[in-house]
């Protein structure tokens, strides 16, 4: 039995690992589609809305694959590094821009309930718009978005399971494995694994929109 | 030289000619208080002197300089259009002041970010923050809020959040401090306080133009009075005659209002 959650501690691993990239690089490249699907340029804000819309459509899982088969497919010589950690690459990049969009559209709704008049005071006294954003709309925002984007990293921790789509030995695979020869309770005890996790994130996000208390808005 | 001069001053939004041909200047030391009835374009107006608004005709001087002319859109540019307004201060109706800092921080916010472009910041940036510091606290206290400097917004009554965003544009300095109904965001109570702030600016000649409904207010503290309706300026005089006795058919209707 140690040997078993052992091994699926290890697998955990590699969910944990995806869900971390993940969010490294969602984070920031939702803020990037968020300004473009809010910009004032009629064609990006096409192209951007056009783009969430068919990331968000779709289901995760056969982007996954399409990111990972697609460019072997259409000929193109493969991105992917061989073995393993090509798979695990792939599926960063398949998730980071599946989650980016469902954040820009957070990011967006955060940014659009700012008061004008916030942006209006930081003009009339004078300040850039970088410093307009940074120093006066930004903490709001995340202020405001904290639940919303707890909601979704929280999914994020589950959906790093459908990785396993392209054979990343992740622990709900792992678990198969066992029940496949016939023995049920690890795929059962995974539930624990993800449930710890979530717990804990869950007191992380609770403190964090302690923090922001000190102020309204 | 008039301190302000502003002529021809248009402004449509689509089809709608809020703003049609408006001229006004202002005398250093003087104030200036604006009326009218809503949707009369006085908002608009200060808007437009602040560059929120960006006018379709006209042109406005400060000092014989041209802030904004209309015809030339070298006078647009945004990064110049920043610096210029500092000539304007403005405080909103509903104060906009920002949540996440104290009132202290608020009144210094702006200076701190303006000193950080001076090329010798870093050198001095202890003195230069102990001196906007300094600067910010007197004027915190001129507004009677000493005791409120380290209190967020959300802790502050509305007079108190309308005299920090005063002490907040008063920081910067400004040639003409724009005020966009100041008091109609409070009850009566409240407004008495903010009323005897601008009162005590006024009798230190702070030049001021103030959009507002309060007609006592606008008649003792104000020098000069504007009648606006429809986008025009219907009636303009010295604040005690216009109000005690207003030439136009338009006007007298106007001040009926108020009078009952």
């Amino acid at each position: 039995m140690t040997v078993i959650l052992e091994r699926l501690t290890g697998a955990f691993a590699l969910n944990c690992e995806l869900f971390f990239l993940t969010l490294l690089f969602s984070l920031p490249l939702g803020l990037v589609v968020a300004f473009g699907s809010m910009s004032r340029c009629a064609p990006l804000r096409g192209v951007v809305k056009t783009f969430v819309w068919v990331i968000r459509g779709t289901p995760l899982m056969l982007q996954i694959i399409v990111i990972y088969l697609g460019p072997g497919l259409l000929g193109m010589t493969n991105p992917w590094p061989s073995g393993s950690s090509g798979r695990l690459v792939a599926a960063v990049v398949a998730f980071a821009i599946n989650y980016a969009c469902y954040f820009s559209e957070i990011y967006r709704g955060g940014i659009e309930a700012v008061p004008k008049g916030q942006t209006e005071a930081g003009q009339v006294l004078g300040m850039t718009k970088s410093q307009i954003f940074f120093k006066v709309t930004l903490l709001q925002v995340v202020k405001r978005i904290l639940p919303p984007m707890g909601n979704e990293v929280i999914t994020l921790v589950k959906d790093t399971s459908l990785a396993n789509v392209i054979a990343n030995k992740e622990i709900i695979m792992m678990a198969k494995e066992y029940s496949a020869k016939g023995l049920i309770w690890p795929l059962f005890s995974t539930a624990i694994f993800f449930l710890v996790f979530v717990g804990a994130l869950t007191l992380l996000l609770d403190w964090a929109e302690k923090k922001m208390d000190y102020f309204r808005c | 030289m008039a301190l302000l001069e502003a002529s021809g001053i248009g402004k449509n939004f689509g089809e709608t000619k809020v703003l049609k041909d408006i001229s006004l200047t202002l005398e250093q030391g003087e104030a200036l208080a604006i009326i009218g009835s809503s949707g009369s374009g006085k908002t608009t107006l200060l808007r437009c002197l602040n560059f929120l608004e960006r006018p379709d005709t006209g042109v406005i001087r400060v000092n014989g300089e041209t802030m904004w002319d209309a015809a030339d859109p070298a006078t647009q540019r945004e990064s110049e259009v920043r610096k210029k307004r500092l000539h304007f201060g403005l405080v909103f109706q509903n104060f906009n002041l920002f949540p996440q800092y104290t009132a202290l921080e608020n009144v210094m916010l702006a200076g701190e970010l303006l000193a950080k472009e001076q090329p010798d910041y870093k050198a001095n940036k202890k003195a230069i923050h102990a001196q906007l510091e300094a600067q910010a606290r007197d004027l915190l206290a001129q507004m009677g809020l000493s005791e409120r400097a380290g209190h967020y917004p959300h802790q502050l009554s509305g007079g108190q959040q309308q005299r920090v965003a005063i002490a907040r544009a008063l920081a910067l300095h400004p040639d003409i401090l724009c005020f966009d109904e100041p008091t109609s965001a409070l009850d009566p109570e409240l407004t008495g306080e903010v009323l005897r702030v601008l009162r005590d600016l006024a009798d230190r000649k702070t030049t001021m133009i103030i959009v507002t409904h309060e007609m006592h207010f606008a008649r003792d503290v104000a020098d000069r009075i504007l009648f606006m309706d429809g986008g025009v300026v219907v009636e303009e005089g010295p604040a005690r005659q216009l109000i005690d006795h207003p030439q136009e058919e338009r006007t007298k209707q106007f001040l009926a209002h108020y009078s009952e």
